[in-house]
């Protein structure tokens, strides 16, 4: 390393942390890239169904990166920021061209253009697709060119190291961080001019989830530690459509229900309204068409029909639970692709079809699949800025406050930070957000670095990393030498469980109280654990039990920033206040942390809605007062 | 988010499965087995079944042995629990396989069975379960596995393709670098010394590799630095055909035909080199 190079640090190798690597390698700036596992193994890999663009036939049928754009917000009930929406939503076509030119093998038409599928909260069909494993076909494209860069020595990877904590110096700037090697269990410090944390999401708070076992939002909460904001806490999406499991929640991509899934539940008409039938755990197949089944999404929403966003199928299936009408009295609907052919089936869906064989011994086209909502993806996290052209429309290109957190030269993207999606994200935008950010956003890192040129991290004291070298050396030692019999595990069980019955489908004020409390009790016994394991090599026990109590410190925004939104939007449900209310909170919700007492402090801020004014959500639901939708289905069907 | 699986006590519809674990507490420790029974409930309960990576976690949570001794945590490598992200490989039983999608139902169904768990052979063990896989990241740098784009400026779309092609090129871009195929393979050895790894044989995952990125319009441009590493030491003509690579690969991927035609566009590309004087 020359003595003035200047570096840049991207913690996290997903689609977001390979995306700005390439971006900022290509750049011509070396590279430092962290990750827990290897790269081509990060999270992203789990995404099923595709990603969005405008693309030409969505066009000529009167779809464009506006409607794109507007949908994304008002599936986002006008709770995000809206020139960063609208800049995404226009760059999204050259981004699925761009990873067609790396080779990912998308879904082809006779003709052999790319082929597309419906996906919630859209009339058009505009989600490009590579079989169901569209995460793991986009990773592997940004992994291998990830891998030209490395094998040409650009990007250095640390690979089975941890990220614990930014190296921030007394002018408020960030220079750099201190990761630990989860094999020699060494902790060491790193300099870089710009960190990118792009860590995905904290499933893992919830304890069962959809996310893979590193989403446990450690990263994030370390950040919001050190004086990050942390945005927007509350918002967790609920998926409709995950298969109940021992260990995870094993998702059903939207994509079933874009390649015409239907979801039901058996029932039986009395006088005139549907009832729960009595023998519900019947052969599926046994029951009537017309007399026995209860398409209750079709029936609600006849426009969208199954296609209804996350936030809304997920409340109806729970509360068609609720009432009664589950699966042999359980929590369970069926989610039905018995309709459509075996080989349908496979070229569409192969993927996912295979998961619910595998992980349940069924075979989705002989019997209807057995689902229910699992907690899926967080809207929330840091807190970023960014630079809105004049105009709004859209942000300015190579801006270094793009995606900037309130920490100078530290950056947040992908599902990390609190962008794009509002207070529910539409299936299939989240792809495209992670590798947005890498790709637009990663071009500001690389000017601002460059203006950093005077003041290289290289030329910076060595005291202030070994400082923080030795704080993170102390905190180890002081698990390690606790006695007070807690178990980590049970800890991170007890926060999972009480965080999905407070925090998920449906809250109230008196229950997240309840839980803030429980909070309060988990963080006193984390302070008393004894662990199993004391050794210096691969402890994977010291390792949990430290990012258990950054899961504690992450679920307090979650839970507080719930309880001051008094009012429901978007994912956020509450029983004692039903409706969104704009005129308090279209805000988002800014949490910092209070190292004196371990919780948040809250307050709001306003959301720039200069684009589209906020109108009623309601996805044209039979009944519902007001009609909202301008466009009438034009590829409804698949 | 329905279910609830406190394993506690042996409630009704728990049995217990017995594991056996080899263990090594980190590179050239000696290697020693371990017992736990671990309390599995039955997925009639509603809460799915459990599978060798919940079991695991089970242990984690509660590391005492069938002697009732206490130890530590049994270290394991996992990430997307559902098959696809290749963490999870161990050898389970004596089949080289993925933990989380070894399901208890189908591996120990009934009250007392034993399951043996054993860390993959041909990787070095970095601790328990947990191996290190980095040879085979490195092969993939080896063969030049990505297709060099101009960079990622705005270029228009790629190249069209049949859905025949797509259908052929998804099915080879779906190896997850699990090492499955490696395990089994008796032409893989274990090779601790990164020095060695440049001329050790790649294996079938890294051959089929080869062959996808030569297959794509762009990622031609690199095939004759691939089939100079193919018909190197360590490359395709390594491979003995004994086919046991493709019977364990958990994608399905097509490994003896991707053998097959890497073995052909190797002898083509030694017989050009041959003629023009190489
Ligand atoms: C089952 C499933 C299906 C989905 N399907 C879709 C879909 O079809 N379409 C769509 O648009 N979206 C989908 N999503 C959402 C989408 O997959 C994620 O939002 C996205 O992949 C997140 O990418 P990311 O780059 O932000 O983070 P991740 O892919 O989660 O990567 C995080 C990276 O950070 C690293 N890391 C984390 N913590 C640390 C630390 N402390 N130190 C060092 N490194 C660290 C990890 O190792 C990893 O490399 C799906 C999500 C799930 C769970
Ligand atoms: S066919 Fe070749 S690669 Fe496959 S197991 Fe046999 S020797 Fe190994
Ligand atoms: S070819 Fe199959 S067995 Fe081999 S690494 Fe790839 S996915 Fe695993
Ligand atoms: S944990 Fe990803 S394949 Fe098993």
């Amino acid at each position: 390393m020359g003595s003035n190079e200047l570096r840049v640090i991207v913690v996290g190798g997903g689609l977001a942390g390979l995306a700005a690597t390439v971006r900022i390698a290509e750049a011509g700036l070396p590279v430092d890239l962290f990750s827990l596992v290897p790269v081509k193994r990060s999270h992203s890999v789990c995404a099923q169904g595709g990603i969005n663009a405008c693309n030409e036939v969505a066009r000529q049928q009167g779809y464009s990166e506006y409607e794109h754009f507007d949908e994304t917000i008002y599936g986002g009930d006008f709770l995000q920021h809206q020139p960063p929406v609208y800049e995404m939503a226009h760059m999204a076509p050259k981004i699925i061209d761009l990873l067609d030119r790396m080779g990912v093998p998308f879904n082809r038409t006779a003709e052999g253009m790319r082929d597309l599928r419906l996906f919630g909260g859209s009339l058009y069909k505009r989600t490009h697709f590579a079989g169901a494993t569209t995460g793991q076909q986009l990773m592997y494209a940004l992994d291998e060119q990830t891998r030209r860069y490395r094998s040409e020595g650009k990007v250095t990877a640390y690979e089975f190291w941890e990220f614990l904590w930014p190296v921030i110096d007394v002018d408020g700037k960030c220079r750099g961080i201190v990761a630990q090697d989860l094999r020699t269990m060494q902790i060491r410090s790193f300099r870089a001019d710009a960190v990118v944390i792009a860590t995905g999401g904290c499933g893992l708070v919830f304890g069962q989830s959809t996310n893979s076992v590193m989403c446990t939002g450690g990263a994030a909460s370390r950040c919001y530690q050190a004086g990050v904001k942390y945005a927007n806490a509350e918002f967790i999406q609920v998926h409709p459509t995950a298969i109940p499991g021992a260990d995870k929640l094993r998702l059903m991509s939207e994509s079933a229900r874009g390649e015409g899934g239907r979801v039901w539940v058996p029932a039986v008409k009395k006088d005139g309204k549907w009832a729960p039938h009595p023998d519900s755990g019947r052969d599926p197949r046994k029951l009537d068409e017309a007399t026995e089944r209860w398409y209750f999404l079709e029936e609600k929403y006849p426009a969208y029909g199954n296609i209804v966003p996350r936030d809304i199928a997920t409340r109806e299936i729970f509360s068609v639970c609720m009432a009664g009408f589950g699966v042999g009295g359980g929590n369970m609907v069926y989610l039905d692709l018995t309709h459509r052919s075996r080989e349908f089936l496979e070229t569409r869906l192969g993927g996912i079809i295979e998961i619910y064989r595998k992980f349940v011994g069924e075979d989705p086209a002989e019997l209807p699949m057995k689902i229910f909502p699992g907690v899926h993806y967080s809207m929330g996290g840091l807190w970023t800025q960014y630079a809105p052209k004049g105009d709004l429309k859209g942000m300015v290109k190579g801006d270094p406050r793009n995606m900037m957190t309130n920490v100078e030269g530290l950056y947040a993207f992908g599902e990390v930070n609190y962008q794009y999606h509002g207070a529910n994200r539409l299936g299939a935008n989240a792809l495209l957000s992670c590798i947005f950010d890498g790709l637009f956003c990663g071009e500001g890192v690389a000017g601002y670095v460059r203006e950093m040129g005077a003041d290289p991290a290289s030329q910076a004291s060595a005291s202030m990393y070994d400082e923080v070298v030795r704080r993170e050396e102390s905190r180890i030692k002081s698990l390690l030498s606790s006695k007070g019999g807690e178990n980590p595990y049970q800890i991170a069980k007890e926060l999972g469980a009480e965080m999905t019955a407070a925090s998920t489908v449906v809250k109230s004020g008196a229950r997240l109280e309840k839980a803030l409390a429980k909070l309060e009790e988990l963080r006193g016994r984390h302070e008393r654990m004894s662990l199993a394991d004391t050794g210096s090599w691969a402890n994977q026990n010291l390792n949990w039990a430290r990012v258990v109590g950054d899961m504690l410190a992450l679920a307090d925004p979650i839970l507080r920033g719930g309880l001051m939104r008094e009012e429901s939007r978007g994912s956020h449900y509450r029983e004692d206040f039903t409706e969104r209310n704009d005129e308090r909170f279209l805000k988002t919700s800014v949490a910092e942390f209070d190292a004196t007492t371990g919780r948040s402090r809250i307050t709001h801020e306003d959301v720039e809605i200069g684009l589209v004014k906020p109108r009623v959500r309601n996805y044209g639901k039979v009944g519902s007062k007001s009609k909202t939708k301008k466009n009438e289905p034009a590829t409804a069907s698949a | 988010m329905s279910s609830k699986n406190d394993a506690k006590g042996k409630a009704a519809n728990t049995r217990t499965v017995r594991f056996n674990i080899k263990r090594c507490d980190g590179p050239g420790q000696p290697s020693r087995w371990e017992r736990f029974d671990v309390p599995v409930q039955s997925s009639s309960a509603g809460s799915g079944s459990a599978n060798v990576i919940s079991c695991l976690q089970w242990i984690a949570a509660n590391p005492v042995t069938i002697e009732g001794r206490k130890t530590t945590p049994v270290s394991f490598d996992c990430g997307c629990l559902e098959e696809v992200c290749g963490a999870c490989t161990m050898v389970i039983n004596g089949q080289v396989r993925q933990s989380c999608s070894c399901l208890m139902d189908s591996c120990a169904p009934n009250d007392g069975d034993e399951v043996t768990l054993e860390p993959m052979s041909k990787f070095p063990v970095n601790r328990d379960l947990f191996v290190d896989r980095s040879r085979l990241f490195n092969d993939l740098e080896r063969i030049r596995g990505w297709v060099p784009i101009d960079g990622t400026y705005d270029l228009g779309a790629g190249p069209r393709e049949t859905p025949e092609q797509q259908q052929q090129r998804y099915k080879l871009s779906e190896c997850m670098s699990c090492g499955c195929c490696l395990e089994a393979c008796p032409q893989y050895t274990l090779e601790p010394d990164e020095k060695e790894w440049d001329h050790a044989f790649v294996g079938a995952a890294v051959i089929s590799q080869t062959r996808y990125f030569n297959m794509h319009a762009t990622g031609k441009e690199l095939a004759k630095q691939r089939l100079d590493v193919m018909s190197g030491p360590g490359g395709v003509s390594d491979c003995g055909n004994a086919q046991n690579c493709v019977k364990v690969c958990p994608k399905e991927i097509p490994l003896t035909e991707s053998i097959g035609s890497v073995g052909r566009q190797t002898t083509i590309h030694k017989i050009r080199e041959f003629f023009m004087g190489r």
